[in-house]
């Protein structure tokens, strides 16, 4: 890759992919019903798959995942927060796959280096964010109390999701449309939900687009040491 | 496409022969996944691949048995690359593939209408013989089935219950 713009928009969404993917790996032995375990282990699969294609377009994809320290991940701080609770969980995969499924048709639709990825991943992505809506109806217009954390992971997120469009260097979309469409579409889902759009700021002054540029919460270090640990510890393993 | 030789041909068809490691009733040619072969000479060979999800585990299996096949023909040097565009589908699965799962009692998937990268509508979770395209069970054939979770034991396969014969089944999921 001769040009850095197509690199800096791989890393970017490399990274979401690869970070989100480990999140949802965590689920692994611990989901609320064997259902779900195996459904977060598919969604994390087809991220996985995701970011191995968009990190080699960056470099090695072996040496991006393992070997970057903290500060060169470009990922949002949004998929790089902890599982929490289901509903925590679902909030976040409703945020981001929504986001994701408008940017990857954008990119899907032009010519550029993203285009084949994009349009190969959206498909997969569509069942991402129907799987999300679904648990958001079922949580939010449920029992009393899955209403109310259901509302509370909305709420505790939310102030993730600015970031999400913030223009990145390389990737031809219009950002401020796509905002307005996610923001009808979680009107819509919220609403049908029985839950309430949240109304706290969608960033803070410390952190618009801070993922973008290699500033992260404190979770991620932790994340990533574990994410990371093997293969520091036995360079070039294999089995 | 471009004509192929009669080698090419004939090494298209060997490639294509080679089971899907984990629907091994189903030929890769069958699945779709093979998109062409190009001979630069005599004995190499170039082999196009698409996978079925970014994530499936099951290319690299793929790409092993189509270059121990190909090598075991006489071919020196076969080079198997991975392409994304355009998008594989689950149209690409031939009707001998389609009817090959629906005998190994995975409900093959229904035509999709539409093309390009436009997401797909989901339906609804449950299917009924009025329905014009149902998701009927392998088992017993009833059109009368329900949604029990979008992912299953594969990313490409959901998990589907007869509500006639009560038995649980996997569909291939439509993409």
């Amino acid at each position: 890759m001769t040009a850095t713009a197509p690199a800096t928009a791989a890393l970017a969404l490399g990274d979401d992919a690869l970070v989100l993917s480990h999140r949802l790996g965590e689920w692994a032995g611990h989901a609320p019903v064997l259902e779900e375990e195996v459904a977060l282990a598919n969604i994390a699969l087809d991220l996985l798959g995701q970011a191995r294609v968009l990190l080699s377009m960056a470099g090695d994809e072996d040496e991006l995942a393992y070997l970057r320290e903290e500060r060169a991940f470009r990922n949002l701080q949004l998929v790089e927060q902890p599982n929490g609770d289901f509903a925590h969980t679902i909030a976040r995969q409703l945020y981001f796959s929504t986001y994701q499924q408008l940017l990857y048709t954008e990119l899907a639709a032009g010519d550029g280096p993203f285009a084949p990825l994009a349009a190969k991943a959206v498909k997969e992505v569509a069942y991402h964010r129907d799987h999300a809506e679904q648990w958001t109806l079922r949580l939010g217009d449920g029992t009393e109390l899955s209403q109310e954390r259901m509302q509370q992971a909305c709420d505790a997120l939310w102030r993730f999701t600015g970031e999400m469009f913030q223009p990145v260097e390389g990737l031809d979309a219009d950002w401020a449309d796509m905002e307005t469409r996610w923001l009808e579409s979680m009107t819509d889902v919220l609403g049908r939900a029985t839950l309430t759009v949240p109304e706290g700021p969608r960033s803070g002054a410390w952190s618009a687009g801070a993922g973008r540029q290699g500033l992260h919460t404190e979770p991620f270090g932790r994340m990533l040491a574990e994410m990371q640990h093997l293969h520091r510890s036995h360079p070039g393993a294999s089995w | 496409m471009v004509t192929a030789t009669a080698l090419e041909a004939e090494l298209l068809e060997l490639a294509g022969s080679v089971p899907d490691p984990e629907l091994p009733v189903l030929t890769l040619q069958e699945l779709g996944v093979l998109r062409a072969v190009h001979a630069s000479g005599p004995d190499t060979v170039e082999v196009d691949l698409t996978p079925t999800y970014t994530g499936c585990p099951a290319i690299e299996a793929m790409s092993t048995d189509i270059e121990r096949v190909l090598r075991a023909h006489g071919m020196r040097e076969v080079t198997v690359r991975t392409v994304l565009s355009p998008a594989w589908s689950t149209d690409d699965i031939t009707a001998e593939g389609r009817r090959k799962l629906q005998e190994f009692g995975i409900a093959p998937p229904r035509e999709r209408h539409d093309t390009g990268p436009i997401p797909l509508t989901l339906g609804a979770t449950r299917t009924l013989a009025e329905d014009t395209d149902p998701v009927r069970c392998p088992h017993c054939g009833s059109a009368d089935t329900e949604l029990l979770s979008r992912f299953s034991s594969t990313a490409c396969k959901a998990l589907r219950r007869c509500l006639s014969c009560r038995e649980p089944f996997d569909h291939f999921k439509e993409l």
